[in-house]
């Protein structure tokens, strides 16, 4: 046996996800001690965002799926929703589920059409398809889109008030929890490495048996099961709904594009960064929805040429900080410093 | 006859989605680059058509004199001081950066103009249209777009086959380290394009603000209508870019049909139907190059 062995574990990352413990079941526990909801009821969109976001960082992030449709799944979770919940009469927590589950299967379809595209093409090509679920949707009689639908007390079935803010709060914890854990296990798994293997050099990869189509379907479905189930978490957050605002691009995809850029694409630390980024200039900017996407807008595209890795990466410049344990690096007798972590590297480019 | 008349009134709206398709085309043969702000500076075109014609009291044909020359001096700058930088094998900055603008725009519009929707008044001419029989007559503001979008697509395909312009543009499309090596600032030719892109993309702005009204948030929906024109025909070709305009507009006329019993997502949503079913039958498109 040798002495030498891979690990992906070292202090700073189980200090990382000590922190991230402690900060998970201090959270848990908040409905005990914040009873008035004051810091509960805003978490819960901030949590919710957090979920897009690891989801769309998952995608653009590692699979190269750089998606500006992903609010179509959280319109699918809305109205799945709304449809198993009001219409059928199914437990609202089991409908959350269902959500999910209908967008993973929506999911397929799509990903037949849009992975014919690549790049620039992809992106505006899932916000078409998008669009289609927006139309079918608005003009549904079934659906009801072009009118306000709202979840209904009968239809909340027999919880209070108090279980219901509570449950949807820590579903919002769960997700965003979730989804980040979701981007951890992805990476430490066989498929991070296809993907980022992917990434660096598709063509190579390929080359040495890498599945390249089948490992970008997977975090497809992921993503769109994920995204799903907290569509269906936004609509029990804001019982009220229509077409043109459960399937809005401006919020369901801008901001968490946003969010996930300002903190770093490519990182699973970023959208947490970014997340919390964009409570702040919530909090300066409460009444003013245009500013506030003017000025994420600016600071985003400003982000994106000149610091591509986000706050986390230009952080990582400095300080060599991980808080997951994603990264694998080689320990033993004889080994020197910790290589660079892979998880921000650039991609390569292809020679010219 | 009504059926006749929607395929003949959705060639003419054609006209203007190969209009706003041009743009697109340009940019992404010449470098490979994806604007998706694209459908949002048409709009912004549009509004400095809006503050030009009623500033100068000009007719909003007249305002393409100066709404054309600030678009394109807007593209040439935007390339060389941002979007230049974003050009690697990864498309990932591109796409950000300029989904970045267009969000950034359609929100400054809002605060400048207001949600209210615009219109670009141009006269009696509007309501004006050639009758060819009893059920078909054709406007001449839609025929005048369609003509203008054939004239642009002509005078685009003179410029890319007979000027030595148009030879550095097919060069860097074809290979970029080569035609450097050639002497081809590639850069500044990269800001050249963009400022025909930005060029098209106001005339297309324009036509539509004369043709229909008009609001800050319609940006992404031209983005899409130019997007599915450009990928129905082909890309990198130029009468693929008519074509596929063409087609688009006569589903949307059909689509309309249906606006009586589906609602008035019927043409769009028919629309973007036919994109799909290109795309799963015929991903290069109708008339596109096999290595595009």
């Amino acid at each position: 046996m040798s002495e030498h062995r891979v690990t992906r574990s070292d202090r700073q990352s189980r200090f990382g996800l000590a922190t991230f413990a402690v900060l998970l079941a201090v959270l848990a526990l908040l409905p005990w001690w914040d009873s008035d909801g004051s810091l509960r009821v805003p978490l819960v969109a901030i949590l919710y965002y957090l979920a897009l976001a690891q989801m769309w960082n998952l995608l653009a992030g590692f699979a190269g799926l750089v998606s500006i449709g992903q609010q179509m799944f959280v319109g699918i979770g809305v109205y799945t929703l709304l449809s198993f919940a009001e219409d059928f009469g199914v437990d609202p927590y089991l409908s959350v589920l269902l959500a999910g589950l209908v967008a993973a299967v929506l999911s397929l379809p799509v990903a037949a059409l849009a992975f014919r595209l690549r790049g620039g093409y992809f992106a505006i090509g899932t916000w078409v398809i998008a669009e289609v679920f927006r139309l079918i949707a608005l003009e549904s009689g079934f659906l009801g889109g072009a009118n306000v639908r709202t979840m209904t007390r009968a239809s909340l079935g027999g919880y209070s008030v108090d279980t219901r803010n509570t449950v949807t709060y820590l579903l919002a914890l769960g997700l965003a929890a979730g989804a980040t854990a979701i981007v951890v296990l992805v990476l430490r798994s066989r498929l991070g490495l296809a993907l980022r293997s992917i990434r660096d050099n598709a063509e190579g990869a390929r080359g040495l048996g890498v599945s390249v189509t089948r490992a970008k379907l997977v975090v497809w479905v992921i993503s769109a099961f994920w995204t799903g189930m907290t569509g269906a978490v936004i609509l029990l957050h804001n019982p009220s709904t229509r077409a043109e605002s459960a399937f809005s691009v401006l919020r369901w995809t801008a901001l968490v594009v946003f969010i996930a850029i300002i903190g770093g694409v490519g990182s699973t630390t970023g959208p947490i960064i970014g997340v919390v980024i964009y409570w702040c200039v919530r909090e300066f900017l409460e009444d003013a929805e245009e500013w506030r996407f003017i000025i994420l807008g600016l600071i985003a595209a400003a982000m994106a040429v000149a610091a591509p890795r986000g706050v986390y990466g230009l952080l990582q410049k400095r300080w060599t900080v991980q808080f997951f344990p994603v990264r694998r690096r080689l320990v033993g007798p004889g080994v020197g410093a910790p290589a660079p972590p892979d998880e921000i590297r650039t991609p390569s480019q292809p020679p010219k | 006859m009504e059926w006749l008349n929607a395929v003949v009134q959705g060639i003419m709206l054609g006209g203007l989605f190969a209009l706003f398709a041009t743009g697109l085309s340009i940019a992404f043969g010449v470098m490979r680059f994806v604007n998706l702000a694209h459908g949002d500076l048409a709009i912004l075109g549009a509004f400095v058509a809006v503050s030009v014609t009623s500033g100068l009291s000009l007719n909003p044909f007249v305002s393409l004199v100066v709404v054309v020359p600030i678009m394109l001096a807007a593209g040439y700058a935007m390339q060389l001081g941002v979007f230049n930088f974003t050009i690697s094998a990864d498309p990932l900055p591109s796409i950000l950066v300029t989904f970045g603008l267009g969000v950034v725009i359609q929100n400054a519009l809002l605060e400048t103009y207001s949600a209210d929707s615009r219109g670009l008044d141009v006269g009696s001419i509007e309501v004006e249209s050639i009758t060819l029989t009893d059920a078909i007559a054709i406007g001449w503001i839609p025929l005048i777009t369609l003509a203008a979008a054939v004239a642009v697509l002509l005078g685009l395909q003179a410029m890319l086959s007979r000027t030595s312009l148009g030879r550095a543009f097919r060069a860097v499309s074809d290979d970029p380290a080569t035609a450097r090596l050639m002497g081809i600032n590639d850069r500044n030719l990269y800001a050249v394009a963009m400022g025909i892109a930005f060029a098209t993309v106001a005339i297309a702005g324009v036509f539509l603000g004369i043709r229909q009204s008009f609001g800050p948030t319609d940006g992404p929906a031209q983005l899409l209508y130019a997007f599915e024109a450009v990928v129905i025909g082909g890309l990198g070709s130029v009468w693929g870019t008519l074509v596929g305009g063409l087609l688009l507009g006569i589903a949307h006329g059909l689509g309309g049909q249906f606006e009586v019993s589906f609602g008035y997502g019927s043409g769009p949503l028919l629309g973007h139907l036919v994109f799909l079913a290109v795309l799963a039958t015929k991903p290069t498109g109708l008339l596109g190059r096999r290595d595009a």
